[in-house]
């Protein structure tokens, strides 16, 4: 999963420092910009516990993401419960959702997995929109407090920080920790073995794996996160709609995972940065969006399959091989 | 050690095996042959757990463990190769072992650590035995197809089993391939104690090294012996032997 480029620089301190400085140096816009990367990085990172370690394609992890969104908002506005506390609760009741709807997926193989996924997160989605008494409904989940972040100003640098911000650090901190937790997770024996079901189900069943157990497994990981990132986004974008559990959103957390690469961990992320930013740049020319993104990923899977970090990984092993040859 | 009793299986109207008996002691190398579609395959995928018998009865050092889901049946001292080299193709020969290793030391619920380095000497050791070593960073999936069936043994391996079964180890070898992986696998069977019990095209393989030899034919046993009996047995050379050694 890492890439030998990644042990020899300590490219995590340089991207997280570089980070810190954003609302320093750049606008508020590139803050929020800043802060959408981040949370939509996450929710792709834990697609890629499914998708590149795994092997599982799921087309329904909006599901785990509106769940999350939705029950921390609703913890945070209608019952008065601090972030401190609904954020956690996010991410559990994603994963205790991750693991009803679960242990019905990994029953199925291939295609018909991905159907079954597909099938609960429409589900989820109907549910959201049709419970105006909790959800709000078609109308969402409006006005979501941002947390107290008082707390923040009395930290050195940020005391004349707008809330807006301040977000984005608190943002930073909780998505480097999740990300540290899911890399944890990809390198560890657990995720060894995960990475076999992916290359050979039948194989790891006989070397001992209770295969289903681990996909489950793998699956309610990968919805918790998703649930977290799910919390973030709903404060972040002050409201939670149906559509974060809409199919459409599920199409969009694959796309970025493929299109920063699912072979490299930190892939994910850098897909999130390269649609959203594409996105912020290409509407300003043209409305024409979707078409420019359908082009740019016919070319990437014929031309660059392994996605963008996964490209680039493999020109520095080459030019590494040239240089030693 | 393995006991196989009235196991029957058919799938629609054809039935695959009809009252397969048989047994294989401990240490023993036990061989079973017959034409294709006699229905080997079937009766490894039935001792194995991969499909579950109509009828019949499998015990493993007298536990009974027909229909049992394959992961249990491999945790529990029974090692498995299969037809086609079986393995994690796009993993490092290194790391297929040691994911092996991982899931018989009960390390695989262990989110937290980095598996890099988990039981690295244990792998090195079995990779060594296998004459691997020196491979042990490449993909597996880039390996000669010899070489790969000699790393799906260490995988099988891995997990330290009591009983081996073997669909065809050296399908799809060449003769030198064959000569070696033979030899390979008496050292380790010798080694290790291990009972085999294995299927096999080539008739030279299992008359050099087979204890006992099961003779399968349209899914019945028709002869069990020792390799003479089942040499001069006239109904084996009929429909089998007679083909090849006429």
């Amino acid at each position: 999963m890492t890439t030998r480029l990644a042990r020899t620089v300590p490219w995590m301190t340089v991207a997280f420092v570089a980070a810190l400085l954003i609302p320093v140096v750049g606008t508020r816009f590139y803050t929020s910009v800043a802060t959408d990367v981040l949370i939509l990085g996450l929710f792709a990172t834990s697609l890629n516990l499914l998708l590149g370690t795994t092997g599982l394609v799921s087309f329904g992890h909006a599901a785990y993401f509106a769940i999350g969104a939705y029950v921390c908002a609703i913890a945070m506005k209608t019952y008065d419960v601090p972030f401190a506390l609904a954020f956690p609760l996010a991410g559990v009741a994603s994963g205790v959702a991750a693991l009803v709807f679960g242990f019905f997926c990994v029953r199925l193989t291939k295609i018909y997995f991905a159907m079954l996924t597909l099938a609960f997160a429409q589900i989820v989605w109907a549910i959201c929109f049709k419970w105006n008494d909790v959800t709000g409904g078609e109308q969402g989940f409006n006005n979501v407090p941002y947390p107290d972040l008082g707390w923040m100003e009395a930290l050195p640098g940020l005391a004349s920080m707008r809330t807006g911000e301040l977000y984005f650090y608190l943002t930073l901190v909780l998505v480097s920790l999740c990300l540290y937790i899911l890399r944890r997770i990809t390198n560890s024996p657990f995720g060894r073995i995960l990475t076999t079901i992916r290359e050979n189900p039948e194989r790891a069943e006989f070397v001992g794996i209770d295969v289903r157990r681990f996909e489950l497994a793998a699956f309610v990981i990968a919805g918790l996160f998703a649930g977290l990132a799910g919390a973030l986004f709903g404060i972040f974008n002050r409201g939670v709609f149906p559509d974060f559990g809409y199919w459409a959103k599920s199409a969009e957390v694959l796309i970025m995972v493929i299109l920063g690469g699912m072979g490299q961990f930190f892939g994910p992320l850098v897909g999130a940065f390269t649609l959203v930013a594409l996105n912020q740049q290409i509407t300003s020319y043209t409305e024409y969006w979707p078409l420019v993104l359908g082009l740019l990923l016919i070319i990437l899977l014929y031309a660059f399959p392994a996605g963008i970090l996964g490209t680039a990984a493999d020109l520095v092993k080459a030019l590494r091989g040239r240089r030693n040859a | 050690m393995l006991e196989v009793s009235g196991l029957r299986k058919s799938f629609g109207g054809f039935v695959a095996t009809s009252d397969v008996s048989l047994s294989v002691a401990r240490g023993e190398i036990a061989a079973v042959i017959g034409p294709n579609g006699a229905g080997k395959s079937t009766l490894f995928n039935l001792i194995t757990g991969h499909i579950r018998p109509d009828a019949g009865r499998v015990h493993l050092e007298g536990r009974d463990i027909t229909g049992a889901p394959p992961h249990y049946i491999c945790r529990i001292g029974m090692g498995r190769s299969f037809q086609r080299a079986n393995i994690f193709p796009k993993l490092t020969v290194f790391e297929n072992v040691q994911a092996a290793l991982i899931a018989h030391h009960g390390a695989a619920t262990n989110l937290w650590s980095t598996a890099r380095d988990f039981y690295r000497e244990e792998a090195d050791r079995l990779l060594a035995s296998l004459g691997l070593q020196a491979q042990a960073d490449v993909t597996s999936g880039t390996l000669s197809y010899g070489n790969q069936k000699q790393l799906e043994l260490g995988i099988a391996l891995a997990a330290s089993p009591k009983i081996l079964l073997l669909d065809e180890p050296t399908a799809g070898m060449s003769s030198i391939e064959t000569t070696e992986a033979i030899r390979l696998l008496q050292r380790i069977a010798m080694e290790r104690e291990l009972t085999l019990l294995f299927t096999e095209h080539d008739m030279d393989v299992v008359f050099a090294i087979a204890h006992k030899i099961a003779v399968l034919h349209q899914g019945r046993i028709i002869a069990v012996g020792q390799p003479d009996e089942v040499r001069g047995d006239p109904e084996v050379r009929r429909v089998y032997l007679g083909e090849q050694h006429a």
